[in-house]
């Protein structure tokens, strides 16, 4: 009885490593499940999905104009202070002061893509980028201001 | 990484398994005093990845605070969303759509494979076999692609919103997930054949670190940790949330109590999860994705309390609300400090090889105990 | 067709009639040990990059292809890396022991490279226990393991060199056993005649179900000897203690780990040379035109493709099985591996009594 018992004993265990070993042995020899994406290699085509998070930005037409009005609802909408939106007042083409946008000061250091000042815009001023390399040499390369120089809303933006 | 602080008057020893582990937990301090091999007493030492999350939360408004949520239990990001946004639902008596329920309840399965896939390949990977842990990095890979289709991130993915989900759900979603469902059914059996069949891996958990239901009630211990020990402790089932209470899924349950059987509730609850997916993936309601809500959000006075499911036990928030637009106190019921507790109680008397494989059992993610 | 016979043959007439007999000896006993480090050196290189592609390519992922072509080259980045690393001795430590341990175990290595036949009529030195010298001088090994956990002043070394210490020495009984097993019906322990023997069949075949017990047994205890996974408890990464060369970096730690792969080759190399027939090519019986065509390929190619084959099944198992604990390592020696094999020593000494082989 204990012999019938230690040879299945025995059986039981040399079956179940041959098992395994049978299944390592077929990834060894099936090299088209390897995974692996050769990343500095494979930069031309690779390709993030559209709703990726990488940075925000604020995309500007052909004219360099954008659609921020400055109304500060990203910074109000932001849990940690990242964006913060500073303003001037400017004369419109009927006469009357106007405030506009000056610079939209963003750190990148600060942010968590958490994605809230996108859905907060009324506007569709800003977006996420899909870039993820953000590495910088100095720091004070990540404080980006948005809008570019001398760029103004677009018109019949509200 | 091990060092010796002393001896003890009978002669025990006392090591530090320091914060930086060699096993891939995150940062716990146990102080183990051992009598040869034999362990005595471990004591668990908290709080090296304290970030104050639960005192963060109350300068931050009602829509604000759930993307720090993300980063406690960060292995079931979406789960400890979803419970804060089901907290603040509640205190405001906010109606989600049927839409945004089963995208809800889709991304939180999704979310349990994942780790519960990432907790199995660690746990090979601390007995060992370096090679399960690659295996199931390509289900958890799968999975983080749909995720970033559809949510935009990997890993904190900041998706489920106070009134239901913040974006739709991406076109190829179904497809996706579909494709997903089909090869995963395809590997599954490839799990028993290089893990849970193998004679070494059992013997290494088999009657090692019992724990009996008493105790696990006794010490508060949830989900799969409880379950392995026969308490009947899944929220989806005792206080369901959502439309669980409409799928067709079984709890699992297992009455051994050592780690094999804690293995066990595991793997057969991915299982489990699939079915659920499978129930919904071709049923996803038409309707809103959102459900309209004021720009801000004001909770009315009182106290708001909400349990889910996570892939470790369950989630408690407590929201205590003076009436403004942020919180006055947050608390964050979580499951691993619970489950953390239990390690003294089955590791007396064992060796030290063995607590390794209780740690992996236990399924610690150690943000999560600290917050 | 070249053969290593014919240039060892060459050099040695060439260096008798330059130099008279004494002076030709020493040249050849320099020239020998500079062909033994010369092949350490290229087994480690080789080794090492094997191991970690094989393991890439079952883990699903490619192995290191960066340096050099398909990675070529990262040996000899690794080997740079440990030359420069700091060789730190601690502060309480031994030093005596401390520094001889790692050459003790190189120093055991080289001395198994001796009986070893690499080629038709190629070893360094042919003598009529080659079988028995190699069994003893392996079990010098467990000195350098000790020597090391002891000198190095800290408790968790100790602990994983008394540890790996039971274990090498559990598992030779049933490595010494297995190897009895299949002497048996060769009849001698001298590495020449137990290759020749090989001639119409190799041994694993001939001796059908004793040998094959005994083979299986063999790989077993040898993987356990080597301190190779499952058995690697003394050097695990993922467990508490970190084993008995953890005070060890730089060169000092380059030896333990060269001298670990070299101890692999060795006894894969025992292995191929007792059931696989070591340089012998395949033959089958007194099929002549067969045997005429395999020997064609050269034996110093049988041989090492032999060896590397057993050597790819031990890689095979460390990427395939978790590890095992102490006790249950010891008991897998004493409860099974040990009776299994006693038995086995029965019953081919039954067979071979009764003339049941081929």
């Amino acid at each position: 009885m204990f012999l019938k018992d230690y040879i299945n004993d025995v059986y039981g265990a040399v079956k179940s490593l041959l098992v395994g070993m049978r299944r390592t042995g077929y990834y060894f020899t099936h090299h088209k499940e390897i995974i692996t994406q050769q990343y500095p290699d494979n930069r031309a085509t690779l390709d993030l999905p559209e709703r990726f998070k990488g940075e925000v930005v604020m995309p500007h037409d052909a004219n360099n104009e954008h659609r921020c009005t400055g109304c500060t609802a990203c910074e109000l909408a932001c849990p940690n202070g990242t964006i913060k939106v500073i303003t001037k007042f400017e004369v419109n083409a009927e006469g009357k002061k106007k405030k506009a946008i000056d610079k939209l000061v963003y750190h990148l250091e600060l942010c968590t893509m958490c994605n809230l000042c996108v859905v907060a815009c009324p506007s569709d001023a800003i977006k996420m980028a899909q870039t993820f390399e953000h590495s910088v040499y100095d720091r004070s390369e990540f404080t980006k201001i948005l809008n570019n120089p001398g760029s103004k809303i677009m018109e019949g933006v509200e | 990484m091990v060092e010796a602080l002393g001896s003890t008057q009978e002669g025990n020893l006392i090591i530090n398994v320091g914060p930086q582990h060699p096993a891939t937990h995150g940062v716990l301090h146990l102080v183990i005093t051992l009598n040869g091999e034999t362990i005595v007493h471990v004591e668990p030492h908290l709080g090296y990845i304290h970030r104050s999350i639960e005192k963060m939360c109350e300068s931050l408004t009602y829509r604000q605070f759930i993307y720090v949520t993300s980063r406690m239990d960060y292995l079931s990001s979406h789960i400890n969303n979803h419970a804060c946004a089901l907290t603040v639902e509640k205190g405001m008596q906010i109606e989600v759509p049927a839409r945004a329920q089963v995208i809800r309840i889709l991304m939180d399965e999704l979310t349990r494979i994942a780790s519960h896939e990432l907790w199995w390949g660690a746990m090979a990977m601390d007995l060992g076999a370096f090679t399960p842990f690659f295996h199931a990095f390509r289900e958890r890979e799968s999975i983080n692609d749909i995720m970033e289709e559809t949510c935009g991130a990997r890993l904190t993915m900041n998706y489920i919103v106070p009134g239901g989900v913040m974006q739709d759900i991406h076109p190829n979603f179904q497809n996706r997930v579909k494709a997903f469902l089909k090869m995963y059914k395809s590997k599954i059996h490839e799990y028993d054949e290089m893990v849970t069949g193998n004679i070494i891996f059992q013997n290494r958990m088999k009657n090692i670190g019992v724990l009996s239901a008493e105790d696990a009630i006794s010490y508060g211990c949830t989900g799969p940790t409880a379950r392995g020990s026969g308490v009947s402790s899944d929220i989806r089932k005792i206080y369901p949330y959502e439309i669980y209470n409409q799928l067709d899924f079984d709890e699992v349950l297992e009455h051994g109590g050592d780690s094999f059987s804690r293995y066990m509730v595991r793997i057969r609850e991915m299982q489990e999860s699939i079915k659920i997916i499978e129930q919904l993936i071709d049923h996803i309601p038409e309707g809103d994705f959102q459900a309209k809500t004021k720009a801000v959000l004001k909770l009315p006075k009182g106290e708001f309390y909400t349990r889910v499911e996570t892939a470790r036990g369950e989630l408690g928030v407590y929201i205590v609300s003076e009436g403004g637009t942020t919180p006055y106190r947050i608390k964050f019921r979580s499951p691993g400090f619970s489950n953390l507790s239990v390690l003294n109680h089955i590791a007396r008397g064992s060796k030290l090889g063995d607590l390794v494989a209780m740690m992996g059992t236990l399924d610690l993610v150690i943000p999560d105990i600290d917050r | 067709m070249w053969s290593l016979q014919k240039i060892a043959n060459t050099i040695h007439e060439w260096l008798n009639t330059t130099f008279n007999s004494t002076i030709a000896t020493t040249i050849e006993m320099v020239i020998a040990g500079v062909a033994v480090i010369t092949l350490f050196a290229l087994l480690g290189l080789v080794l090492v990059l094997m191991e970690r592609r094989v393991a890439a390519w079952m883990q699903i992922r490619l192995g290191p292809n960066r340096v050099g072509p398909q990675g070529l080259l990262q040996s000899m980045a690794d080997t740079i890396k440990l030359l420069v690393k700091e060789g730190l001795t601690p502060n309480g430590a031994d030093k005596f022991l401390f520094n001889l341990a790692p050459f003790i175990a190189m120093i055991v290595a080289m001395l198994l490279m001796a009986p070893i036949a690499f080629a038709k009529d190629f070893q360094l030195w042919d003598l009529n226990i080659g079988v028995l010298y190699i069994s003893s001088v392996s079990s010098i090994m467990v000195i350098s393991i000790l020597m090391a956990g002891w000198s190095s002043n800290n408790k968790y070394s100790l602990m994983g060199a008394m540890r790996s210490g039971a274990q090498i020495v559990s598992y030779e009984l049933s490595a010494g056993l297995a190897i009895l097993t299949i002497i048996v019906p060769i009849g001698s322990l001298q590495f020449s005649e137990i290759v020749q023997s090989q001639v119409n069949g190799w041994w694993i075949f001939k001796g059908h179900i004793p040998a094959i017990i005994a083979f299986v047994i063999f790989m077993i205890a040898v993987t356990a000897e080597t301190n190779r996974a499952p058995f690697d408890l003394a050097e695990a990464e993922s467990e508490l203690t970190a084993g008995f060369h953890t005070e060890y970096s730089g060169m000092k730690f380059a030896l333990f780990f060269l001298s670990e792969y070299v101890n692999v080759f060795i006894v894969c190399a025992v292995g191929a040379t007792l059931f696989l027939g070591g340089w012998m090519p395949f033959h089958i019986g007194h099929w002549e035109s067969f045997n005429h065509m395999m020997d064609y390929i050269p034996s110093s190619v049988w041989f090492f493709g032999k060896t590397f084959a057993l050597i790819f099944l031990i890689m095979w198992f460390r990427w395939t099985f978790p590890r095992l604990r102490i006790d249950q390592l010891l008991n897998l020696e004493w409860k099974y591996l040990l009776p299994i094999s006693m038995f086995n020593l029965l019953l081919m000494t039954a067979l071979a009594i009764l003339g049941w082989y081929f």
